[in-house]
């Protein structure tokens, strides 16, 4: 029932933003989504208390929590249900999911300045979706949640963008749906191919953990292929290099809150549904796969932040140093080992933070000095000291220190991925290969700090520029506090990932 | 119920279409120069959704299942020459909707023309046409329905009389239609010549048996001594039926018409005639291959027409067609009218996804079926928003089409709702139908049938979405002004987009049905 209101509340909310005037579109749309964001901390609370042992949503479902089923269509020999139900996995990105919404649409006050009840309207849709792809235990609800995000998403950055924003949108719309499609095709060929009689995910990852006998195609095995397809079209959404390109026209195109919702969530999306579809229902062909996939991940470590490095726009900088951190999440991910996977589940999390919180912050300079461009500017300390002290506390975060949420994941991932017996003799060769990529965020973020935020304080404008609006700073220092309080007790995260996570690696449910 | 009825009160949806289609008739000969939009269209409103009331009650009533599984019986009239089973109600309601939707859109579109009258009476009357050939059971009545459904058609394509396009269009969709009515006729006489029947069931009695068959008193029997069915006789009257079909439904080789006829029709008789016209055509498809040639004595036989292999040949050409030529055009209502001929390329899977012996007929037909419904909303919703900005004189091409969703965002939202859903995204039933229609060709391994699904899916977004874009993310063009927000042509689009939208949660009843109409063949 949490979950149905949760949908029930953003999509309803959604048309009632839609239908309100501009001025109050805003306000509203803050009040009506701090719904879901404080619903979502109850629950959590409620599941660290109460729920603490439940398992994987997959692989023991009778221990979801929050679990809701009603029989739904029966398609083509096939059930389908609203089946919806959290586990470690997806209460941590639930949550994220509706607390990251709020600060956008708060942080989108001062930027959007036109058509703005469409504007809230489509971010409450787009939560709605978002909540629904990491509650719905149903396949089909599932895709539908999936692809519902595609709409929204293709309005906010079309609409609202930056100057090549009809390019940007279009590309991501045509670029993640062909890779759903592809996606859903591999998944499909398996699905045919097993005796299932319901599209719910623990049926299906019951069904292909235990499929025996798949047709071979061309010598490669129906599983192989399967999850192959799967993985491109996941890789897709993630990004991992090389199918990244859409990412950063999207990042840098979309408003800030946009680029937020993207970077903090979607992003996430690819992550969560790699260790729902690939890593839970084909774990033997993960872990078969296992070498070639984490070196996929550390490309796309080395690669992102290579090119973050030789990026003058902060935006685009941000932008392709999440293609370097999600690449940490694929090598946590084939690692297989408790902290591994776990690892890589937390750094879903502490990332959707992170790098909301650095897009946030670059938006409101953004706001104030109408560039982002690093060699434009130059000692804004003097003038927005609080934005600038967030700013420099995120960036910190995000090179990984100690007691900020990002370290915990970062390190766990190392620790896990160094003796995966998944990679053999690769592992301390690719893990530590993947640990130079965090000298190389330090580098670009500490030249782009000591260039635009310190020094003598330089602009060539006519805007006055002083500090930031209250509410501009407030959503960012209620980000900073999250990324500060996991980062000091991981815990709160980390023992309900572990209890979903386990089963998965074999250690015990 | 209906079982206390006589069994000709089973055609009641058709005759509710006919009869309204007479009152308008009368009412013009009362009064010839009547331009009363509201009188004319609130009849024809009336009539086609009694004639929707009386299906859903019968569907739901149980007619067209036998009495032993709970249901009322099967009307049969005239010798079996007519049967309003399941399938024929489901087909009905489909008609009856699209005729609705379209008619209520009419009083603002016509409303500034004359013959108004005429216009309500030929639509209804191929409506009626069309619920007729729902329930035609034999290739004499199939062919009769099918030319009440094509005549008026002809008539309304070249409506706009002072319109070059118009009328160019209708005689394109006359001369094209004739031709092809006369290669179908050709069919039916050589099937006829080799069968000795023209009734569905008879004719696949014959191919059954090997024996020609002679109707005696309403049953199907052979003669002592008659002769043995010509297979090659019967395969080249396959072809030709075939060829007709195809033409009704703008399958690719016959699609040329297509295009043009709904590019020049008003937009009210192009959503009418890419909706229900087509959907008339997939029941008579449906039929005749599903019930009059079975699979699995002509491929056993040996000798004869594979008929399923054809089809999958004219799905695949035609929903690469369709889609390729949709991608490539300048003008909105032309790309509708070509992706239009890509869903006749996907619904074809209907016939395509058959195995050689006939496996998987009930899921790939109730598939297709399943697909026919949400089109004919999404569909004619499409067409009508197209209605709806000919009544406002914006242009034709995309770029007419810039920010147009700041003047009607109502509109524009159903607009975005229907080609989203024609695309295949969850927002609209066109999401399940296609995965139903996914799930039919895997179900028998058709797997060039599904890339080509696949492919074309992800083709089609892009050209959608270019409407989109123009109606939502460019800016506005020129000054434009809109003066009125016509209410017939917004309750129609508006009221299609609800049912598009709400076919998400209730698709299930529309497979369910569908399944049973196609099990009960």
């Amino acid at each position: 029932m949490w979950v149905a209101a949760l949908l029930a509340v953003t999509l309803l909310g959604s048309a009632a933003v839609m239908l309100s005037p501009d001025r109050y579109a805003g306000k509203l749309a803050a009040a009506i989504s701090a719904v879901p964001a404080l619903a979502s901390v109850y629950m959590y609370y409620v599941f660290l208390t109460q729920n603490g042992g439940a398992g994987n949503a997959l692989l023991s479902p009778g221990e979801v929590a929050f679990g809701q089923q009603i029989p739904w269509i029966d398609l083509a020999g096939y059930q389908i249900s609203y089946y919806v139900g959290l586990d470690g996995v997806s209460m941590p990105l639930l949550a994220l999911t509706t607390i990251l919404t709020t600060l956008a649409i708060v942080s989108a006050w001062t930027p959007i300045d036109e058509r703005q009840s469409q504007f809230y309207g489509l971010m409450l849709f787009m939560e709605t979706s978002l909540v629904g792809v990491f509650a719905a235990l149903d396949f089909f609800l599932w895709f539908v949640f999936w692809e519902g995000v595609l709409i929204p998403m293709y309005f906010l950055i079309g609409v609202w963008g930056g100057p090549r924003r009809k390019y940007a949108a279009i590309k991501f719309f045509i670029y993640t749906n062909v890779a759903s499609l592809i996606m859903f095709a591999g998944l499909f060929a398996l699905v045919f191919n097993t005796d299932l009689t319901s599209l719910a995910l623990p049926a299906m990852a019951e069904a292909f953990r235990n499929a025996s006998g798949l047709p071979t195609i061309a010598g490669f095995s129906l599983a192989t292929i399967s999850f192959v397809l799967m993985f491109f079209g996941f890789a897709v959404k993630v990004p991992v290099f090389p199918l990244h390109t859409w990412l950063p026209d999207a990042h840098v195109e979309a408003p800030t809150p946009v680029s937020v919702m993207l970077a903090g969530v979607l992003l996430k999306m690819g992550t969560y549904a790699l260790l729902r579809f690939n890593f839970t229902m084909l774990a033997e062909t993960a872990q078969a796969l296992a070498i070639p996939l984490a070196i996929v991940g550390v490309v796309s470590v080395i690669y992102g932040a290579m090119l973050a490095l030789a990026q003058r726009d902060l935006k685009r900088i941000v932008a392709y140093s999440s293609i370097s951190s999600m690449g940490y999440v694929i090598l946590g991910l084939v690692a297989f080992t408790p902290h591994g996977m776990g690892g890589a589940t937390f750094q879903m999390v502490a990332h959707g933070l992170i790098s909301g919180l650095m897009f946030m912050t670059v938006g409101v300079i953004y706001n104030t000095t109408h560039t982002r461009m690093v060699g434009d500017m130059s000692g804004l300390a003097d003038r927005m000291p609080w934005t600038v002290g967030i700013f420099v506390a995120a960036a910190f975060g995000y090179m990984g220190l100690p007691l900020m949420a990002g370290f915990a994941g970062e390190f766990l991932i190392f620790q896990g991925a160094f003796d995966a017996a998944t990679l053999g003799s690769a592992a301390p060769v690719l893990t530590s290969a993947a640990m130079f990529g965090i000298v190389v965020v330090a580098g670009y973020l500490l030249w782009a700090m000591q260039r635009t935020l310190f020094g003598g304080f330089s602009l060539e404008t006519d805007y006055e520029v002083g500090p930031a609006a209250f509410h501009d700073v407030a959503p960012l220092a209620v980000l900073l506090l999250l990324v500060i309080v996991l980062g000091v007790a991981p815990d709160l995260s980390y023992d309900m990932i572990q209890h979903a996570i386990t089963p998965l690696t074999g250690g015990g449910a | 119920m209906v079982h206390q009825l006589p069994s000709w009160a089973g055609l009641a949806p058709a005759l509710a279409l006919a009869a309204t289609a007479l009152v308008l008739l009368l009412v013009d000969s009362v009064d010839p120069d009547t331009t009363n939009t509201s009188l004319l269209g609130g009849v024809s409103v009336v009539g086609s959704l009694a004639s929707l009331a009386f299906a859903v009650w019968f569907i739901f009533g149980g007619t067209g299942i036998p009495t032993s599984e709970g249901g009322v019986g099967t009307p049969v009239l005239f010798n079996g020459q007519l049967v309003v089973d399941q399938m024929a109600l489901f087909f009905m309601i489909i008609v009856a909707s699209v005729t609705a939707l379209v008619t209520l859109a009419s009083t603002d579109y016509v409303e500034n023309h004359a013959y108004q009258a005429e216009f309500y009476a030929l639509v209804l009357l191929a409506a009626t046409g069309m619920s007729v050939l729902s329930a035609a059971n034999s290739l004499a009545t199939a062919f009769v329905a099918l030319e009440l459904v094509s005549l008026p058609s002809y008539a309304l394509v070249a409506f706009l009389k002072k319109n070059r396009g118009s009328v160019e269009a209708g005689l394109k969709y006359f001369l094209i239609g004739a031709v092809s009515s006369a290669v179908f006729a050709y069919g039916i006489s050589l099937v006829y010549a080799a069968t000795g029947v023209l009734r569905f069931d008879g004719v696949a009695t014959a191919i059954e048996s090997g024996t020609v068959q002679t109707v005696v008193d309403g049953t199907v029997q052979a003669q002592a001594g008659s002769p043995a069915v010509p297979m090659s006789v019967l395969g080249v009257g396959i072809m030709m039926v075939i060829g007709g079909v195809a033409f009704k439904i703008a399958a690719v080789p016959f699609q040329f018409w297509a295009p043009e006829a709904y590019e020049g029709a008003p937009a009210p008789i192009s959503a009418f005639l890419s909706s229900a016209s087509k959907a008339a055509g997939f029941v008579l498809a449906f039929r005749t291959f599903a019930v009059a040639f079975p699979i699995e004595s002509l491929v056993s036989s040996g000798e004869a027409l594979n008929w399923f292999v054809v089809f999958q040949v004219l799905a695949i050409a035609t929903m690469f067609v369709g889609n390729f030529a949709a991608a490539t055009q300048e003008k909105v209502k032309r790309m509708m009218a070509y992706s239009s001929v890509g869903h006749a390329g996907y619904i074809l899977i209907g016939l395509a996804a058959l195995s050689a012996t006939g496996d998987g007929m009930a899921l790939s037909m109730s598939a297709g079926m399943a697909h026919l419904l949400v089109y004919g909303f999404m569909n004619t919703g499409a067409f009508l928003f197209i209605a709806l900005a000919e009544y406002w004189g914006v242009g034709r091409r995309f770029e007419d089409y810039n920010g147009l969703g700041r003047q009607a965002p109502l509109a524009c939202a159903a607009m975005t709702v229907f080609l989203f859903s024609l695309a295949g995204l969850p927002i609209g039933g066109g999401f399940f139908s296609k995965f139903y229609l996914f799930s039919a060709t895997l179900d028998v391994g058709a797997w060039s049938l599904a890339a080509a699904l696949v492919i074309n899916s992800a083709l089609s977004l892009f050209y959608y979405s270019r409407v989109v874009k123009a109606m939502w993310i460019e800016e506005p063009t020129g000054d434009r002004s809109i003066e009125s927000y016509p209410t017939g042509l917004y309750t129609a689009i508006v009221s299609a987009a609800v049912v598009t939208v709400l076919l998400i949660p209730g698709f299930d009843y529309v497979s369910s049905l569908a399944f049973r109409a196609v099990e009960l063949l």
